[in-house]
């Protein structure tokens, strides 16, 4: 009697929740090609990071004042006052920017490897999506700060609203709530940054990693692993997903932790680039800084805003700025219907393709850099040089992937 | 994937070591959250040590200052009240010798205090949490009985305590009145949150 | 992994790198005497106009050391102060207005904002000038509103050409180097270690919490490691089985 009875004790659970089928059809039953690279680690340290932006938050949260006369203090009341409090700031604040390294290098992985083709579109556009609402909860967690990096970017970038023909000076102040930055933008970017955008994101993931899990993983190789499949389907390059490679991912955890806790611990200012100086002071609407950089993970963008001096079928600069900063962002969304090549992975793609990738990581990397500096009249030409080379990498893309010979992918993985 | 040539004892010890180790790792991240509930410095600074000046409160009166948001009394009891307090029966009393932790060390006993004309109590009925009143005199109008010997009567739910704070048997309330750590600095100064002797 | 660890520290080596200057102190935290000094030349000389309005008395006291009864006694001016309080003085608004035209800012993050070197060479930097109104001015702030407080301490600096240089031969931005007219109290090595210090003070008020994350750093850092050496045998051992 006593083994029936356990036996009906299981299926108890399984006709109520699927606990048993998720863990089998996401986990142990989920099969990954064998041949992923480290490359492949990002994606799950972009969770991990992600998590933790949600717990410290939290935390943060209970001890933060959202109002324009107490939310200064409130930082220095949670990095003195509240026990702990200083590690869960900084592991928030090096979170933000370690969450945008690890999710740059994973939609590089993208690019490298042909992600984004079919039947990966999906994949490929939630993603996009996430990083988009990233952006906007990153940077309105910025203001929260209350300094005068927080207020004066805050300005700067909700001014791009005002930009906009006819209806922008509007819009700015329908942002903003108010007609400059002010405790009212600061409330409401408060809400925005602690419920609205994270339960979009949640969602988002949620997309993103059924969409992979419906189609499976791409790999360095660019071969579609489930064509070639054994009696019962498992295809034959593929290993179940539990227990091989959460343990690989396992081991990038530790290490990346290493890494992470070095900066939390031993730089969480990150030599001025996670945590800039001028916030040191609190947000004064009457000083503007010297020098008005946007953290480093915007500052490619900032840099083609900036670049744009120049009018253009009878669009102002300032609005065509924000035009080309926009579709600098937009153009990623159409990527997997501009590479027209057979072969996903750059592995065999031609040199035309390679080239190009090289030239749109100088790119980006160059964009970025100059969007940290002050201005000058080279550096401005500079800046539309890179612009123009990385809407080239995308632009372009249609011919030289058609017209550039590639290699022939082979059917199966060989080796790993 | 063949199971052949698997040493399954050292994958059990790995998998197990690694689990303990990532457990531990667990529960130590686990731990500046916890600690984070605690009360900020500014809280404790708040609810540090308040102190009162005694010198103007006459025989029989009480005064109230606030200790961590909570009403501290002081009440300068007459040499009645002493005698009545000491005159009680233990039977009517559901802890005559204060034995429940309900007070500092020094404040056990029928009188419940450092010094004898001087009662510090937290003013927080024990049931509850309601503020008792200050009924000192034996013919009160109120609570109603001919066996009310002068002390604290709760409104919220009748519980009735002496006035050294001891509350009497069936009452609502289950422990007597809570004694807050207290010095005198000087005879005059009473510091209220602070026990230790002065140094 | 090799190669990943690589990429990894590549990215992270130009933050590490950055803020070595030629000329820029580093400060000591763990050095709690110099500290020591620092809080009692900030108190007596900074206090009065400059507070500290995130730093407790008692956080200060705590972490440099000091005893409660020795801290309220020669460090708490004010008996309207706690010990618990944070450190500020009783400066008014419209004095401060009236005395400089601005309110002295409070420096509890000002070696963060302006950075440890700034507040150094910006304490060394004063200078005897005239055509001020307090006859004084500073090498990085032209027109500063500050009189030199550490000037009994200092004494009187000059600006002028190098010595040796003539005044016409040089160049006007190379006549700008200080140099010590009339002595104070400290010499001129005493005095810069006296600057030190109080920086190193305003360098530890800017982040109380620094040394408590140096010290909870390396057994983090450690666990970390093994938790990774006995993950990566356990993926090893599993990765046995794909050939």
């Amino acid at each position: 009697m006593a083994a029936p009875k356990r036996e009906e004790n299981q299926g108890w659970m399984d006709r109520r929740f699927p606990a048993r089928r998720l863990w089998q059809d996401h986990l142990a039953n989920y099969y990954v090609p064998k041949n992923l690279n480290v490359w492949y680690l990002f994606g799950s340290l972009a969770l991990l990071m992600l998590v933790n932006q949600v717990l410290t938050g939290i935390w943060l949260t209970m001890s933060y004042d959202p109002s324009a006369e107490g939310a200064f203090a409130s930082i220095q009341y949670i990095m003195r006052d509240v026990e702990w409090g200083w590690l869960i700031r900084h592991l928030h604040t090096t979170g933000a920017s370690a969450l945008f390294i690890v999710m740059y290098l994973h939609m590089f992985r993208g690019l490298l490897y042909g992600s984004y083709k079919a039947p990966r579109e999906l994949v490929w556009i939630f993603g996009m999506a996430l990083y988009l609402v990233l952006m906007a909860e990153a940077f309105m967690g910025y203001l929260l700060p209350w300094g005068q990096m927080s207020y004066w970017g805050a300005q700067v970038i909700t001014s791009l609203f005002s930009a906009i023909p006819g209806i922008g000076p509007g819009l700015a102040e329908w942002v903003r709530g108010d007609y400059l930055v002010s405790g009212v933008t600061l409330n409401r970017f408060f809400a925005l940054h602690v419920i609205a955008l994270p339960l979009v994101i949640l969602l988002l993931v949620v997309l993103h990693i059924v969409a992979l899990h419906e189609v499976g993983s791409n790999n360095p190789e660019g071969i579609e692993i489930r064509e070639h499949t054994d009696a019962e389907g498992r295809p034959l390059d593929g290993i179940a997903f539990h227990p091989y490679y959460t343990l690989k991912d396992l081991v990038g955890v530790a290490v990346f932790l290493f890494v992470f806790c070095g900066v939390v611990f031993y730089f969480p200012e990150g030599g001025g680039f996670f945590i800039e100086a001028p916030n040191y002071a609190p947000a004064d609407p009457f000083t503007t800084p010297e020098h008005i950089a946007p953290v480093w993970y915007f500052t490619p963008f900032y840099a083609i805003l900036r670049a744009v001096n120049f009018s253009l079928l009878g669009l102002d600069a300032r609005f065509l700025g924000v035009v080309f900063m926009a579709g600098a962002i937009a153009v990623l969304f159409v990527l997997p219907w501009l590479d027209r090549s057979p072969a996903r992975s750059m592995r065999y793609k031609g040199w035309a393709s390679k080239a190009m990738l090289g030239l749109f990581v100088v790119s980006f990397v160059a964009l970025g850099v100059l969007g940290i500096l002050p201005s000058t009249p080279v550096r401005t030409h500079l800046a539309q040089l890179f612009t123009a080379t990385y809407f080239a990498y995308f632009l372009l893309m249609p011919f030289y992937t058609r017209w550039e010979k590639t290699r022939p992918v082979p059917e199966r993985v060989v080796g790993r | 994937m063949a199971d052949h040539g698997i040493n399954k004892a050292r994958r059990r010890f790995l998998v197990g070591a690694t689990s303990v180790i990532g457990a531990v790792g667990v529960v130590g991240a686990a731990v500046p959250f916890v600690a984070a509930g605690k009360p900020s410095a500014r809280a404790r600074a708040a609810g540090a040590p308040v102190q009162a000046d005694i010198s103007k409160l006459r025989p029989g009166q009480r005064m109230t200052v606030e200790w961590r948001g909570r009403p501290v009394w002081i009440i300068r009891r007459t040499p009645e009240m002493i005698a009545r307090i000491q005159a009680l029966s233990p039977a009517a009393l559901a802890d005559p010798d204060s034995r429940q932790p309900q007070q500092p060390a020094y404040a056990q006993g029928k009188l419940r205090s450092r010094r004898p004309d001087i009662g510090v109590l937290v003013g927080l009925c024990t049931h509850f949490g309601c503020s008792p009143l200050y009924r000192p005199e034996p013919d009160a109008a109120e609570p109603k009985g001919d066996d009310w010997p002068g002390g604290f009567y709760c409104p919220c739910h009748s519980s009735r305590f002496d006035l050294a704070g001891r509350v009497y048997t069936n009452m609502p309330a289950p422990t007597n009145l809570e004694v807050p750590p207290y010095r005198f600095l000087s005879d005059a100064i009473i510091e209220v949150g602070e026990d230790g002797e002065l140094g | 992994m090799k190669r990943w660890m690589l990429v990894l520290w590549l990215l992270l080596m130009p933050l590490v790198a950055l803020g070595s200057d030629a000329r820029s102190v580093s400060p000591d935290l763990n050095d709690k005497a110099s500290l020591q000094r620092g809080l009692k030349f900030y108190v007596n000389y900074c206090l009065g106009c400059h507070t500290l309005e995130y730093q407790r008395y008692s956080r200060t006291a705590a972490d440099l050391d000091i005893p409660q009864a020795l801290m309220e006694e020669h460090l708490v001016f004010s008996s309207a102060q706690a010990f618990d309080d944070p450190m500020v003085n009783a400066l008014k608004e419209e004095e401060a207005q009236q005395w400089w035209g601005v309110r002295p800012p409070d420096l509890t993050l000002a070696t963060k904002h302006r950075g440890v070197d700034w507040v150094y060479a910006y304490l060394l930097g004063f200078y005897e000038d005239p055509s001020r109104p307090l006859g004084v001015n500073n090498i990085l702030v032209e027109s500063v509103a500050m009189p030199n407080v550490l000037e009994p301490l200092q004494g009187v600096q000059v600006m002028g050409c190098p010595q040796g240089a003539s005044r016409v031969l040089s160049r006007p931005e190379e006549c700008r180097e200080l140099a010590l007219a009339r002595p104070g109290l400290l010499s001129p090595a005493e005095f810069e270690q006296a600057v030190f210090d109080i920086t190193n003070f305003l360098a530890y008020v800017s982040e109380p919490s620094r040394l408590k994350a140096q010290g909870v750093a390396p057994g983090v850092m450690i666990f970390v490691f093994v938790f990774g050496v006995m993950a990566y045998l356990l993926k090893r051992e599993y990765w046995r089985d794909v050939r």
